[in-house]
């Protein structure tokens, strides 16, 4: 192809270059701290990507990331913000913990079926609450999802301590609040004997999913004419209050599945807590933005996006048990690409805006310089 | 501030992705001169004067300022080279002050503390100086357009703009408003200051200019004294041949009201009543022009009617259907087709593209979408014929609509309401903002689409549009109608009752 714009790969390149960035400092901090960036950076490459069961491990991680991150897009698509990942994902958990305890006996063909899918309807109805908060009330639903996280993460402990908890450790003294062993037929296939599970083959067609219903339907049209101009779609008939809300709903039922994946697909098959969502989530219901950040803030994006998101969490563990650094190194690290991938988003987003409409920015450039 | 003798645009080109913008553009403005700059939608003009501004760089040519070549890199450059402009699209932060939003991006006389006093001061000086009233400590949000366009030219003048770019600044502007800032231009070059005026009317330039600039497809035209020119000669400078701009009205011949309001109520956005016990009725083959000063209830009655505002008692009819405050969905499924004032922010959505805004009532129609999913080679064709149909200037289909000049939005808007065969058109201010030779193809359309069975209700403050195009005028003041009258009324005795004084047979 003649004449190619290459800006069009900017959405690829910004971020990359952002993460490396992220990376770059790191290393000034690795320096610091006696340790050789080359060295812990290739014992992160090698933990990430070094072996089959690595790479695997790279996927499982990815996986709730991917789920979280493509429904993030919707969300964003539609001009509202959830940040009720973690929520959500625990929400789904225990939607489909329920399944599995209450038909111990099924047979796996629907068990599973079943189990995912009130995952996402678990999921829907944590998102649908700050759905309905917003549309209904105005309540800011960057306050509401945030909030919704905390209630969740307390649901779940108090379930998990009382009703959910484990039959066998619930008469002794120390009570885990963890469940039982899932029944195995609730088992997700597994590539045995990789930790690669059917889950996130799932996840990769939903994305895909996901990229048709927002940009090939009617339905997508009308969910991105409200994220760009509500005033204008309501002009042309669109309902944008059921939009926003039906954004709300997909948005945590795919946060909501999952859950309903990660409890399914990974070791221990079983949902536990520490009192907050953390323990089960990993903070997958945060980084999932990030890594819908990372890949542009499209589905399709999202998917090379949180496979090299959850190689950066493998990667960090393996170099900080190679290298010896402290394990807060490995959250700087963390939160360091994630400043860099935002920051890097917020340039992008200002740029484009100057690109198309170079009037306004440099006016206001003109006026703070 | 010191004067610029001259400042001289030499061979300017200009050229984006599918367009040539500018081509070999040479320019010139004297000190004390006003020059207006003329040309349909898209001939080029705010391109020519985004170079002069240097907020875009242009591919070639070269700018003189008395008769030294100068580089402007940036907006800052030409501020600091006495040029100042006041854009279409107002540069304001809404929350500030007028004071605040002046002293931004200044430095102040007693850093780091602000001295928003000697400011305010310095405005009251200059507004007196130019008649430019406007209060340092209100709020910008507050104020209306005329006065925050007042802003944008103080704005410029506490900078020591010497020579000031006007992106059509009456397109904005009430008629009384327009008056006060012809005012303000004379004193301007009476203090030495150079001024271009860009406004698609032809009657303002003649009134306002020295010289007159046309620019044709990128090209000049032509450059004339305005004293040697007609509106007709630079009419037909602008298009290429000659403009007819009136036309002869059939007669109604339905009587039956395919629109009928009923003492209709509605609020305004701060929720003071704006429509008051308000009735019209508009038959199939009619065009009822209301006629009226913006801001007297128009916008929130055009809102009313298609179901975008809350009637709050009153009713509308269409074909005899009880629509009163259904879904903007249902109207539009009854055959309502709405053009909006608010082009920009209602009419489109500037991030689709033309494709995709050229579906935005119809994507879900059996014609354009396969059940839920779109039919990207129906929709193409669409697009396409609706484009060359109403003659809409776009480099291509996927071309974002926030890169198209205004004229051109509203023909898409148009083509794109016109397209439905709608049984009612409600076109607010269709050609405001809008140059002459697409104002006569909206009006041709409007025409046509009467003749076609449509009931148009036309809102407009232009009174000539409204006297050319009407059958029956009605005139709103303070959300009322105050009388409606034939189109041959005279034009003073309009005039007064746009002002209030009732005249005229109100309707049963
Ligand atoms: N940033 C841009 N990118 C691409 N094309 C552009 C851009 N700005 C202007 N154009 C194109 O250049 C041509 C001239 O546009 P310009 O805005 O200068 O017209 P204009 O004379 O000011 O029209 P109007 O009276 O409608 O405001 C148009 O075809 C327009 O689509
Ligand atoms: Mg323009």
């Amino acid at each position: 192809m003649k004449n190619f714009d290459f800006s069009r790969l900017n959405p690829i390149i910004v971020p990359l270059i952002a993460g490396g960035l992220g990376l770059l400092v790191g290393a000034l901090m690795l320096l610091a701290l006696g340790a050789n960036p080359l060295e812990a950076y290739a014992a992160m490459m090698q933990g990430a990507f070094g072996s089959t069961n690595s790479l695997a491990n790279t996927m499982v991680k990815a996986c709730p990331l991917l789920f979280v991150g493509v429904g993030t897009c919707i969300a964003y698509r539609c001009g509202v913000i959830n940040i009720g990942g973690e929520g959500q994902l625990v929400i789904g958990a225990l939607f489909a913990t329920a399944v599995a305890l209450t038909f111990q006996d099924a047979p796996a063909w629907f068990l599973v079926p079943a189990g995912l899918f009130a995952g996402f309807v678990g999921g829907a109805f944590w998102g649908g609450i700050a759905g309905v908060l917003k549309v209904k009330f105005n309540v800011n639903e960057v306050l509401s999802t945030i909030m919704l996280n905390s209630i969740a993460g307390f649901i779940m402990t108090f379930l998990l301590t009382g009703v959910l908890i484990d039959p066998t450790t619930a008469d002794k003294a120390i009570k885990i609040p963890q469940t039982q062993r899932l029944p195995a037929a609730s088992d997700l296939w597994r590539w045995v004997p990789t930790s690669f599970h059917g889950g996130i083959l799932l996840g990769v067609v939903i994305a895909a999913l996901i990229y048709v219903l927002l940009w090939r339907t009617t339905i997508g049209y009308r969910i991105r004419a409200v994220g760009f101009n509500p005033k204008a779609a309501r002009y042309a008939g669109i309902a944008v209050q059921r939009y926003q809300l039906l954004a709300f709903l997909l948005s945590g039922a795919l946060a909501g599945l999952g859950g309903a994946v990660e409890l399914y697909g990974v070791t221990p098959h079983r949902l536990f807590s520490e009192g907050g969502t953390i323990s089960f989530t990993s903070n997958a219901g945060f980084n999932g933005i990030v890594a819908a950040l990372f890949g542009s803030l499209h589905p399709l994006g999202t998917i090379p996006a949180s496979f090299l998101f959850g190689a950066l969490l493998v990667g960090a563990n393996s170099l900080q048990r190679t290298v010896q650094v402290p394990s807060a190194f490995v959250i700087t690290l963390d939160g360091l690409i994630v400043v860099f991938v935002v920051a890097s988003q917020i340039w992008a987003q200002k740029r484009s805006v100057k690109r198309v409409d170079e009037a306004r920015a440099s006016v206001v450039k003109a006026e703070t310089t | 501030m010191t004067t610029i003798q001259s400042v001289e645009l030499r061979g300017i080109t200009k050229r984006f992705p599918g367009v040539l913008a500018n081509d070999n553009i040479s320019f010139d403005v004297r000190a004390g001169e006003i020059h207006a700059l003329l040309g349909e939608n898209g001939a080029g003009k705010s391109t020519l004067m985004k170079i002069l501004y240097g907020l875009y760089k242009p591919d070639a040519g070269e700018i003189l300022i008395n008769g030294q070549p100068i580089r402007i890199k940036s907006p800052t450059d030409a501020l600091r080279q006495g040029i100042g402009m006041v854009h279409q699209h107002f540069q304001l932060v809404p929350p500030f002050t007028v004071a605040e939003n002046v002293a931004l991006g200044l430095a102040s006389s007693r850093e780091p503390l602000t001295d928003l006093d000697v400011v305010s001061q310095r405005l009251r000086e200059l507004s007196e100086q130019y008649g430019l009233r406007v209060d340092p400590n209100a709020l910008v949000w507050q104020l209306a357009v005329g006065q925050q366009q007042r802003v944008e030219i103080l704005k410029a003048l506490y900078r020591d703009a010497a020579l000031l770019i006007l992106d059509e600044p009456t397109a904005v502007l009430v008629p009384q408003e327009v008056d006060e800032l012809f005012v303000t231009l004379r004193k301007l070059t009476d203090t030495g200051h150079s001024l271009i005026f860009i406004s698609h009317k032809l009657h303002e330039v003649m009134a306002i200019s020295d010289r007159v600039t046309v620019l044709r497809d990128g090209r000049v035209a032509g450059t004339v004294a305005t004293q040697d020119t007609t509106q007709k000669d630079l009419a037909r400078m602008m298009v290429g041949r000659d403009v007819v701009t009136v036309w002869d009205k059939p007669e109604c011949p339905s009587e039956m009201a395919v629109l009928r309001v009923e003492k209709l109520s509605a609020l305004n956005d701060k929720g003071l009543p704006a429509v008051k016990n308000l009735s019209l009725s508009v038959c199939a083959n009619e065009i009822l022009g209301v006629a009226g000063v913006s801001g007297n209830g128009q916008r929130e009655l055009a809102e009313t009617i298609v179901g975008l505002r809350r009637a709050t008692s009153g009713s509308v009819k269409v074909l005899n259907n009880e629509m009163t405050n259904h879904a903007p969905a249902a109207m539009i499924a009854a055959g309502v087709a709405f053009i909006p004032e608010e082009r920009m922010t209602m009419g489109v959505i500037r991030d689709f593209t033309v494709q995709e805004n050229a579906i935005l009532e119809t994507h879900a129609d059996p014609g354009l979408a396969d059940g839920v999913l779109l039919n990207f080679g129906k929709i193409q064709k669409h697009a396409t014929r609706l484009v060359r149909e109403y003659d809409v200037k776009t480099p291509t289909l996927d071309t974002p609509v926030k890169s198209l000049s205004g004229g051109n939005i509203q023909k898409l808007i148009m083509a794109r309401e016109l397209t439905r065969q709608p049984k009612l058109l409600i076109a607010a201010q269709p050609t405001r903002g809008v140059d002459i030779g697409a104002s006569e193809y909206i009006h041709k359309r409007l025409i046509q689409e009467r003749g076609r069975g449509t009931a148009i209700l036309l809102i407009s403050e232009d009174l000539d549009e409204v006297l050319a195009l009407a059958d029956r005028i009605a005139v709103m003041y303070e959300g009322e109608i105050v009388g409606i009258v034939e189109p041959n009324t005279p034009v003073d005795e309009l005039g007064l009752m746009m002002a209030g004084a009732t005249k005229g047979k109100s309707e049963k």
